[in-house]
């Protein structure tokens, strides 16, 4: 196909036509163009959710009420946070955005197998934002938490149509994210260059593989629960409604069914990048390859049979509680594998601290951080002390927040020269570094200390025993604020005055397709595909 | 390329199914979900049977009763006994009163759960007044009679040896006139579930 289409253009031409600008970005069928549209998305509902925080933050830092004396609108502000950096944040940039950019290309494809549903994807997803903005400020807004609990979110406690608006935001996203997946199992199965077998994919492939898997199995769950609720609210049907024989429990294990493999939806991307970023520079292939790539496979497999350790108080008995704290426990397992084989790939390496290693370090330190809470709160019998404290919050952004941050970053810095064709300024990456690692540590680790003490969370006002952690908690915002604007200034110079990006600025220990293609990376790529028999895993 | 094409939509085929499958189960867990917290008593659902066991046992236990009502019924509802003494396996008969209040008549159905939630598998119901909808007019007042046992295998689990007392609840909610269209499918299922 190439070569017929060198009769018409000369080999410049062809791959440098781009559409004008409304049809390049707006109607767009390009993997890197959809890709870059999703990062930017991310990035607008980033400083959105991210305002969200901040005044939350703000409110929290000494004990009365400042400045939010709706507490509905506490509520709001807190489950608003929680569905834009879930939904529109982390999967967006790392699904979206990193993965279309760079599964083509790493596996040697031209493009998506289906452009044209890729860009379905990416607009059903911006309209979901939008209505999840509107919900805002409709009625008295979205208040019920990102869990969307009955009886809180059915119409006598959430009567107006922000819930409604809320529910088919929802619906759409996880329409975008289906398509997406689809999508993304047809191109790695189906389009591979010859000789990329399976076990030779890039551990970044391997990641948004199983990744899509599971929102294909997870999303649809949560659709058919969304749609419970709704005709709950709407058309009298009784499904969560313990008056008509409905049971209120019966959506928290819907909602977690989907919710559970979510979390992994969220982090697996991440293992993905840092298993580029740490081998790249240790100089040095991935320690356990094919270890690497089935404990992420057994992590969404048993990421399936664990969602009750969400559900501990609502009286499930004690054989169910011990089921689920073993298999929570054993998810470790896996877990380890990675954590042990990222080590094994350092050791002995030639290791390079530029600013995505240091990413990738940092992620890991904030990764094993939450995993310790994680298999604490496992523990059936003591997370009926933690269920619903700080301790909790302080766990899940630890190891799902602020590490998907992270690698979001180290994928940013590793890859924004063959996205754009310029090079971030090392110096200011290194200390944006440093000052976002220390802001996070300081707003999120003493959160633990005000959860042990037994603060609720999900509430504007508190009693003034936890005043002092809660103060150094709202300092480490001020902190974390300070570096996100860095990166934006950061983001900002490279765009118009980095240096220029080489084709491979990473050296011997970037193996992988992208770096075999000119930086920024040409609009059309591999529509010869690469013959990659005979060469090693991953290169 | 056409062949790589067919390929593609293959597979993108298979795996619509398979989220439409998952889509189908989500909504089949309603039943399913009914089925298993009946088999299980998870939540402290009670079994339901025909009849008690022939032979009582000697063990000494303890039924309490309690009574609510939905916010906004104009209903009063209470246990006529606090508690029954009774042996594991005995057949009882316990009443409930429920009286409008309001000048209206008023549909209302009953749910009921026991505690400890763990009892609930071995707490059984032979009739209920909870399995039909109690109808009543404008001051009426009725009893409303249910007949359990316990059974006598609480005793030789080891999860439940240590409980000796079972608090039956139930929790009467008002039937709009929307319910009541509604309540005409799910009857059937009510019956069901008796027999």
């Amino acid at each position: 196909m190439a070569n017929a289409a060198d009769a018409h253009h000369d080999e410049h031409g062809h791959d440098d036509h781009y559409p004008s600008f409304f049809s390049r970005w707006f109607c767009s069928t390009n993997h890197k163009d959809i890709g870059t549209v999703y990062i930017y998305v991310s990035m607008v509902a980033a400083l959105i959710g991210g305002a969200m925080s901040w005044y939350i933050r703000l409110e929290l830092a000494e004990p009365g009420i400042q400045y939010i004396e709706d507490f509905q609108f506490y509520n709001v502000l807190l489950t608003a946070h929680g569905f834009l950096m879930v939904f529109f944040v982390v999967m967006p940039a790392m699904i979206g955005g990193f993965g279309n950019w760079f599964v083509p290309l790493m596996i040697g494809a031209p493009d998506m197998a289906f452009p044209r549903m890729n860009n379905i994807s990416l607009w059903l997803l911006i309209v979901a934002l939008a209505m999840l903005v509107i919900s805002a400020f409709v009625a008295s807004g979205v208040g019920t938490g990102w869990t969307v609990y009955p009886p809180l979110s059915n119409n006598v406690y959430h009567p107006g149509a922000a819930v409604d608006f809320g529910i088919l935001s929802l619906h759409l996203a996880g329409a975008s994210s289906i398509l997406g997946a689809i999508n993304f199992i047809v191109t790695i199965f189906n389009m591979r260059a010859p000789g990329m077998t399976i076990h030779k994919m890039p551990l970044f492939v391997w990641s948004i593989l199983v990744t899509a898997f599971l929102l294909l199995l997870a999303l649809p769950v949560l659709a058919g629960a969304l749609t419970m609720l709704l005709t709950d609210r709407n058309f009298g049907t009784h499904f969560f409604d313990p008056a008509g024989g409905g049971d209120p429990i019966l959506w928290q294990h819907l909602f977690w069914f989907f919710g559970h493999p979510e979390v992994y939806i969220i982090i697996l991307p991440a293992f993905g990048i840092i298993s580029q970023i740490v081998s790249t520079f240790s100089k040095k292939p991935v320690f356990g390859y094919l270890g690497m790539a089935y404990a992420m496979a057994a992590i969404g497999v048993v990421g399936f049979v664990v969602w009750a350790h969400h559900m501990y108080t609502v009286g499930l008995d004690v054989d169910t509680r011990a089921y689920f704290t073993a298999a929570t426990m054993v998810i470790a397992v896996p877990t380890g594998v990675k954590i042990f084989s990222w080590l094994a790939t350092m050791w002995g390496g030639s290791i390079e601290f530029k600013t995505p290693m240091m990413y990738a370090f940092g992620f890991i330190f904030l990764f094993v951080m939450g995993g310790v809470t994680g298999v604490t709160l496992a523990n059936s019998s003591a997370d009926l002390v933690f269920h619903d404290t700080y301790f909790v919050v302080a766990h899940f952004h630890y190891v799902m927040a602020i590490a998907a941050i992270f690698a979001m970053f180290a994928g940013w810095y590793y890859w924004i020269g063959k996205m754009s064709g310029k090079q971030y300024s090392e110096g200011w990456g290194k200390v944006q570094f440093w000052v976002f690692f220390v802001g996070v540590n300081l707003l999120f680790f003493p959160q633990h200390f005000a959860g042990l003490a037994g603060m609720p969370r999900r509430i504007p006002d508190y009693p003034d025993a936890y005043a002092g952690w809660n103060y150094v908690s709202s300092v480490g915002a001020l902190i974390t604020m300070i570096g996100t604007l860095m990166f934006f200034v950061i983001l900002f110079r490279t765009y118009a005055s980095g240096a220029k990006a080489e084709q491979n600025p990473w050296g011997e220990g970037a193996t992988t397709l992208e770096w075999h293609v000119p930086s920024p990376a040409p609009f059309h790529t591999f529509e010869d595909q690469p013959d990659m028999s005979g060469k090693a895993p991953a290169e | 390329m056409a062949n790589a094409k067919r390929k593609n939509a293959r597979t993108a085929v298979i795996l619509f199914s398979v989220a439409a499958g998952m889509l189908g189960l989500a909504f089949a867990s309603v039943p399913l979900y009914r089925l298993f917290c009946q088999v299980t008593g998870l939540g402290g659902t009670p079994g339901v049977e025909a009849s008690a066991p022939e032979t009582a046992t000697d063990i000494d236990f303890t039924v309490r009763f309690d009574a609510n009502i939905n916010s906004g019924m104009g209903w009063r509802f209470k246990p006529l006994q606090h508690e029954v003494k009774l042996k594991l396996g005995e057949e009882r008969l316990a009443f409930y009163e429920a009286t409008n209040l309001t000048g209206r008549t008023i549909t209302g159905t009953a749910t009921f759960n026991v505690t400890p939630l763990k009892a609930g598998q071995y707490f059984v119901k032979i009739d209920c007044f909870c399995f039909t909808e109690q109808v009543l007019k404008p001051g009426e007042s009725a009893e409303m009679p249910v007949s359990f046992y316990v059974d006598p295998a609480i005793y030789e689990d080891v999860n439940t040896r240590d409980v000796n007392t079972i608090t039956l609840s139930y929790t009467f909610y008002e039937q709009s006139d929307a319910d009541n269209k509604v309540s005409e499918v799910r009857q059937p299922l009510k019956a069901a579930e008796k027999g």
